[in-house]
C-alpha cells in the first residue's frame, strides 16, 4: 500500500517534472505515425534509438558542462578526433582494446585541456571551446591530409552493426552510460558537489569544494563521452572521417535544453536529456522516413526546439 | 506600562491635522490565496516627518511597500496619497504619482558606470544617442549635492557594497518625489557613511518630503524617526512619535513579549589558557599590514572597524580565499600553511561570510541541500555515494537545534526570511564542529527576534568551547557579545581593547584613527 503510494507520488514527481517534454515527444511520435504507419514498430524504435545514441552520449557528457554553468562546444570535433585516433591505432597495427583506451584516453585529454584553460587561466569556456573545437577539427586531418581512413576492425565495426541478447550493441551502450551518468549525478556527493557549484560557485568555494578541480573533471567527462560518440560513429560508418560530428555540439545542447538543463547551472538531470535526445532523434527519423529534404529538417527541428522549450518554461513558470 | 501595549488607542488624531498627511492608508488587505500577508493595515505619513515601520521580518513590511510601489495591488481597502486615491499598476505609475522607493536588494547593473545607473533610463540624450557629457556632469551634481564620496564615472562592479549602497540611493532620490522609502539602507554601511545617509535624510525632510523608513537598528531608528509604527503578523499594532517612547516597549510591540536585554549575558568565564589561533605579522599588499592577534578556546574577539578598514580582507586571507604576503598563523600551537578554504576546513575554521546570498547559499537549492553542503562527506559511503537519510537526519537535527523556520527540508533556501537564511548558513558550518569559527556581520538584514536567537547561539557555542572571531559593523553589538576588541584602522590594527576599555567612543577613537 505504501509502496504504490511511493510510487504514485515518484510518478507525480516526474510528471511535474518532465510533463512538458514527455507531451512534446508524445505529439511528434503521433505524428509521425499518422503520416507514415510504418513509424510505429518496435523496428523502427531501435532505429531510433541507434540514430540518437551518438547524439545523447555525447549529450550526457554536455549535460554535466551545463550544470555547471559552463558550454563544450568542442564535442563535435572530438568525436571526429576520437574516430581518426582509432583507425590510426589500427594502421600502426595495435590490437582492439588499446586502440579503445587510447581513443578514450584523447577524449579525456581533449577535455583536460579545455578544462584547464577555463579554470586555471580563468578564461570563458565558451570562447576556450570555441577556440578548441577550431584545433581539434584541425588535427583529425593531421594523420590523411583531410583524407578519410577506413576501419575494417571486426569487433571495431561489430559496435555498430552487431547485437547483443537480440538488442543492438549500440543501445546497450547508450544504457549503461545512461546509468553510470544518472547515478553519479543523482546520487554521489560528486553529483551534488555538481549542483552546488553550479548552484553558486561562490558558495560552493567558500564550503571547500575545489572548484577548479572538479570543473577540470566534468569537462574530462566531456571528452570521454564524446569519444564514445566518436567510436560508436564511425563503427557505424566504417570509417574515420574529418567532417564526423560536424555541429553534433548543437545537437547535444538542445538535447541537454530541451531536457530541462539550465544554461545558467545548477539544474538539470540525465533523464531530461535522454529524453530531450529521443525528441531531436524522433524527428530527424519521422522527417527522413518522409523524405523531407534536408534543409527543411533544419527548418522544422529549429521550431519544434523552439515549441518545445518555451512550452517547458510555461509550464514550470505556472507552477511557480 | 499599563494602556500602551497592543491596540491603536488613536491619540495621535487629534494631533494630527489632517492636511498634513501625503500618505494616507486605511484598512489595507492584501490575501495570497489563502495567506491573509496584510490585515487592515493603518498608516498615516506626514508631510517632512521621518516615520519608521518597525516589525520582524515577515510582519508584512515588505508587502506593504510593495503595494505602494505598485508591484502588489491590495484585495481591499484605500490608500490616498496627496488628497487623492492612489491605486498604482506597476512602478513606474508609482513614481509618476511621486512616490520613490529603494530597495534593500541591490538593483545596479555592476557593468555600468555610477552616472549611466543613476540616470539609467532617464539618459539626457538626444535622436535616441546617449549625450555622454550631460551624463556625467547631471549624475556628478546629483552625487555632489549628496556628498557622496563616490566617482560617478566609475564602474559600480568596482565599488564596495557600501558605496554601492548610497548610489543606489543616489538614483532613488533623483526622481522628484513626495514619498521616500528607504527599505533598510544603512544595513551594509559603516557609522560614518550612515551620517552621510542621515545628512540626507535631514535634507529630505527640510524640502518637506516624507520619509518612510525601515530598519532594524534600534539606536538609528530612535534617533532618525519622527513616528515609528510597529506592525507584527500583517497586523498593525500601534504608532508612537519618537520622543514618547523607548527601544524596550518598541521591542515588546514588535515582538509581542518583553525582552529585558538584546545580548544574553555570558554565563561562563572565558577559561584561560593557550590560544587556540594565533596570527602573526599577517599582511598582504595594498590591503592590510602586520595584522597579529590570538583567540583562545571559547573566547568571543570581536574585530570592529569602518568598511574599508581591511576587516574582511584580513579573514578571506586566514580562510584561504587570498594568499597572504607574509606573516604566520598557528594552530593549537601548530603553525599551519592554508592555500584555500577545503585546508581552512580541514584545520577546523568556518567562515561565515558577509554576504549570504553571495557566498553562503545556493539559494535554489534545498534547505537540506544547503545545510549538508560544507559537512558533504559525512553524508558519503566508500564509494562515493550519498547517505540522504543520514543527510536528511542532520539537517533535521540543525533545523531543530537552531530553531530554523522553514516549511520543509525541501524547501528552497531563497524562500526564506533574512534570519533563517542566516541560520542556514551557520547550520551548515556547525555540522563540520569547527575550532574557530569566523562571523562576519552575522545578523545584517535580520530582524530583532532572530538576532536574539543569533546572539544566544554564539554565546553557546563560546560556551561549549569554540573560538569566536565576530566582525562587525554595529558598535552596539561588538561591545555586547565581545570579551576582547581588535579595532582595525585603514588596514593596521589599531588597538586591542578589553575589560572596561571597551567604551563607544574608545572604539570609535581607533576605528577613525584619531589618536596616532
Amino acid at each position: 500500500m505504501s509502496n504504490t503510494n511511493a510510487a504514485n507520488a515518484a510518478m507525480m514527481r516526474a510528471m511535474k517534472q518532465y510533463g512538458g517534454i514527455l507531451l512534446s515527444l508524445a505529439m511528434l511520435c503521433v505524428i509521425f505515425s499518422v503520416v507514415n504507419p510504418r513509424f510505429m514498430s518496435v523496428a523502427n524504435f531501435l532505429n531510433v534509438l541507434q540514430q540518437v545514441s551518438v547524439i545523447a552520449i555525447a549529450a550526457f557528457g554536455m549535460t554535466w558542462v551545463i550544470l555547471l554553468g559552463e558550454i563544450d562546444l568542442s564535442i563535435g570535433s572530438i568525436i571526429a578526433v576520437a574516430g581518426m585516433v582509432g583507425a590510426q591505432c589500427f594502421v600502426f597495427g595495435l590490437g582492439f582494446a588499446p586502440a579503445i583506451a587510447l581513443t578514450l584516453l584523447t577524449g579525456a585529454v581533449l577535455g583536460l585541456i579545455n578544462g584547464t584553460l577555463t579554470a586555471k587561466l580563468m578564461l570563458p569556456s565558451f570562447i576556450v571551446t570555441v577556440a578548441t573545437m577550431g584545433i581539434y577539427r584541425g588535427l583529425v586531418s593531421l594523420p590523411t591530409n583531410g583524407a578519410p581512413e577506413m576501419i575494417t576492425d571486426p569487433n571495431w565495426t561489430a559496435i555498430g552493426t552487431d547485437n547483443f541478447l537480440g538488442v543492438p550493441i549500440i543501445i546497450w551502450i547508450v544504457a549503461v552510460l545512461f546509468l553510470f551518468n544518472h547515478i553519479l549525478l543523482s546520487k554521489t556527493i560528486f553529483g551534488r558537489r555538481a549542483y552546488l557549484t553550479g548552484g553558486n560557485r561562490e558558495a560552493a568555494l567558500y564550503s571547500g569544494i575545489k572548484v577548479d578541480r572538479l570543473k577540470i573533471t566534468i569537462f574530462m567527462i566531456s571528452g570521454i563521452m564524446a569519444a564514445i560518440s566518436g567510436i560508436l560513429l564511425s563503427s557505424r560508418l566504417f570509417s574515420a572521417q574529418t567532417n564526423a560530428g560536424v555541429s553534433y555540439e548543437l545537437d547535444a545542447i538542445a538535447a541537454a535544453v530541451l531536457g530541462g538543463t539550465s544554461l545558467a547551472g545548477g539544474v538539470g538531470t540525465m533523464v531530461g536529456t535522454l529524453i530531450g535526445a529521443l525528441i531531436i532523434g524522433v524527428m530527424n527519423n519521422g522527417m527522413n522516413m518522409l523524405s523531407v529534404p534536408y534543409f527543411y529538417q533544419l527548418i522544422v527541428k529549429g521550431l519544434v526546439i523552439l515549441v518545445a522549450v518555451w512550452l517547458d518554461v510555461r509550464s514550470k513558470r505556472a507552477k511557480q | 506600562m499599563p494602556g500602551r501595549g497592543g491596540v491603536s488607542d488613536g491619540r495621535k488624531d487629534t494631533t494630527m491635522a489632517s492636511s498634513d498627511i501625503i500618505l494616507d492608508i486605511r484598512d489595507v488587505t492584501k490575501s495570497f490565496g489563502p495567506v491573509t500577508a496584510l490585515k487592515s493595515m493603518q498608516l498615516q505619513v506626514r508631510r517632512g516627518r521621518v516615520h519608521t515601520i518597525l516589525g520582524e521580518n515577515g510582519a508584512g513590511k515588505s508587502t506593504l511597500m510593495k503595494i505602494l510601489a505598485g508591484v502588489y495591488q491590495p484585495t481591499s481597502g484605500s490608500i490616498v496619497l496627496d488628497g487623492t486615491p492612489y491605486a498604482p499598476a506597476d512602478p513606474q505609475e508609482a513614481a509618476r504619482a511621486g512616490l520613490t522607493i529603494v530597495f534593500q536588494e541591490l538593483s545596479l547593473c555592476n557593468n555600468l558606470t555610477v552616472a549611466e545607473n543613476i540616470l539609467a533610463t532617464r539618459e539626457p540624450a538626444t535622436a535616441g544617442f546617449i549625450n555622454d557629457r550631460a551624463l556625467v556632469a547631471k549624475a556628478a551634481a546629483l552625487v555632489g549635492e549628496l556628498h557622496l564620496p563616490v566617482d560617478v564615472t566609475q564602474q559600480v562592479g568596482d565599488l564596495s557594497v557600501a558605496q554601492r549602497q548610497l548610489v543606489e540611493i543616489a538614483k532613488g532620490l533623483s526622481i522628484e518625489a513626495k514619498v521616500v522609502i528607504l527599505d533598510e539602507p544603512t544595513s551594509s554601511l559603516s557609522d560614518s557613511e550612515a551620517e552621510i545617509l542621515f545628512g540626507i535624510i535631514e535634507k529630505l525632510k527640510r524640502r518637506g518630503v516624507a520619509v518612510i523608513y525601515i530598519s532594524h537598528r534600534m539606536e538609528e531608528i530612535m534617533r532618525l524617526s519622527d513616528d515609528i509604527t510597529v506592525v507584527r503578523d500583517g497586523s498593525y499594532i500601534a504608532t508612537r512619535e519618537s520622543q514618547d517612547t523607548t527601544i524596550e516597549e518598541l521591542i515588546a510591540l514588535m515582538v509581542g513579549r518583553d525582552m529585558n536585554e538584546i545580548y544574553p549575558a555570558r554565563d561562563v568565564a572565558v577559561p584561560a589558557g593557550t590560544p587556540v589561533l594565533e596570527v602573526k605579522g599577517l599582511s598582504r599588499d595594498s590591503e592590510f599590514e602586520n595584522i597579529s592577534f590570538d583567540v583562545r578556546a571559547g573566547e568571543i574577539l570581536g574585530f570592529f572597524g569602518l568598511v574599508g578598514s581591511g576587516r574582511s580582507e584580513v579573514m578571506n586571507t586566514l580562510f584561504g580565499i587570498k594568499r597572504a604576503s607574509a606573516g604566520h598563523v598557528a594552530i593549537d600551537g601548530a603553525a599551519v600553511a592554508i592555500a584555500s578554504p577545503a585546508d581552512a576546513i580541514v584545520k577546523g575554521i568556518a567562515f561565515v561570510t558577509e554576504n549570504r546570498k553571495e557566498e553562503g547559499l545556493v539559494l535554489s537549492h534545498s534547505v537540506s541541500s544547503n545545510i549538508s553542503m560544507v559537512g558533504l562527506k559525512k553524508f558519503s559511503n566508500l564509494f562515493g555515494f550519498l547517505r540522504q537519510g543520514r543527510e536528511r537526519e542532520a539537517a533535521n537535527d540543525e533545523v531543530a537545534r537552531l530553531a530554523i523556520k522553514t516549511a520543509s527540508l525541501e524547501t528552497q533556501a531563497g524562500a526564506l526570511s533574512g534570519g533563517n537564511q542566516q541560520k542556514i548558513v551557520l547550520a551548515k558550518w556547525l555540522l563540520t564542529r569547527p575550532k574557530i569559527l569566523i562571523l562576519d556581520e552575522p545578523t545584517r538584514g535580520v530582524d530583532v527576534g532572530a538576532k536574539f536567537e543569533i546572539y544566544k547561539i554564539i554565546r553557546k557555542l563560546a560556551a561549549e568551547g569554540t573560538a569566536i572571531l565576530l566582525i562587525s559593523s554595529e558598535l552596539p553589538e561588538v561591545i555586547g557579545m565581545s570579551d576582547r576588541i581588535a579595532v582595525m584602522h585603514e588596514g593596521r590594527l589599531s588597538a586591542t581593547l578589553s575589560g572596561t576599555d571597551r567604551t563607544p567612543e574608545k572604539i570609535m577613537t581607533f576605528a577613525t584613527g584619531s589618536t596616532s
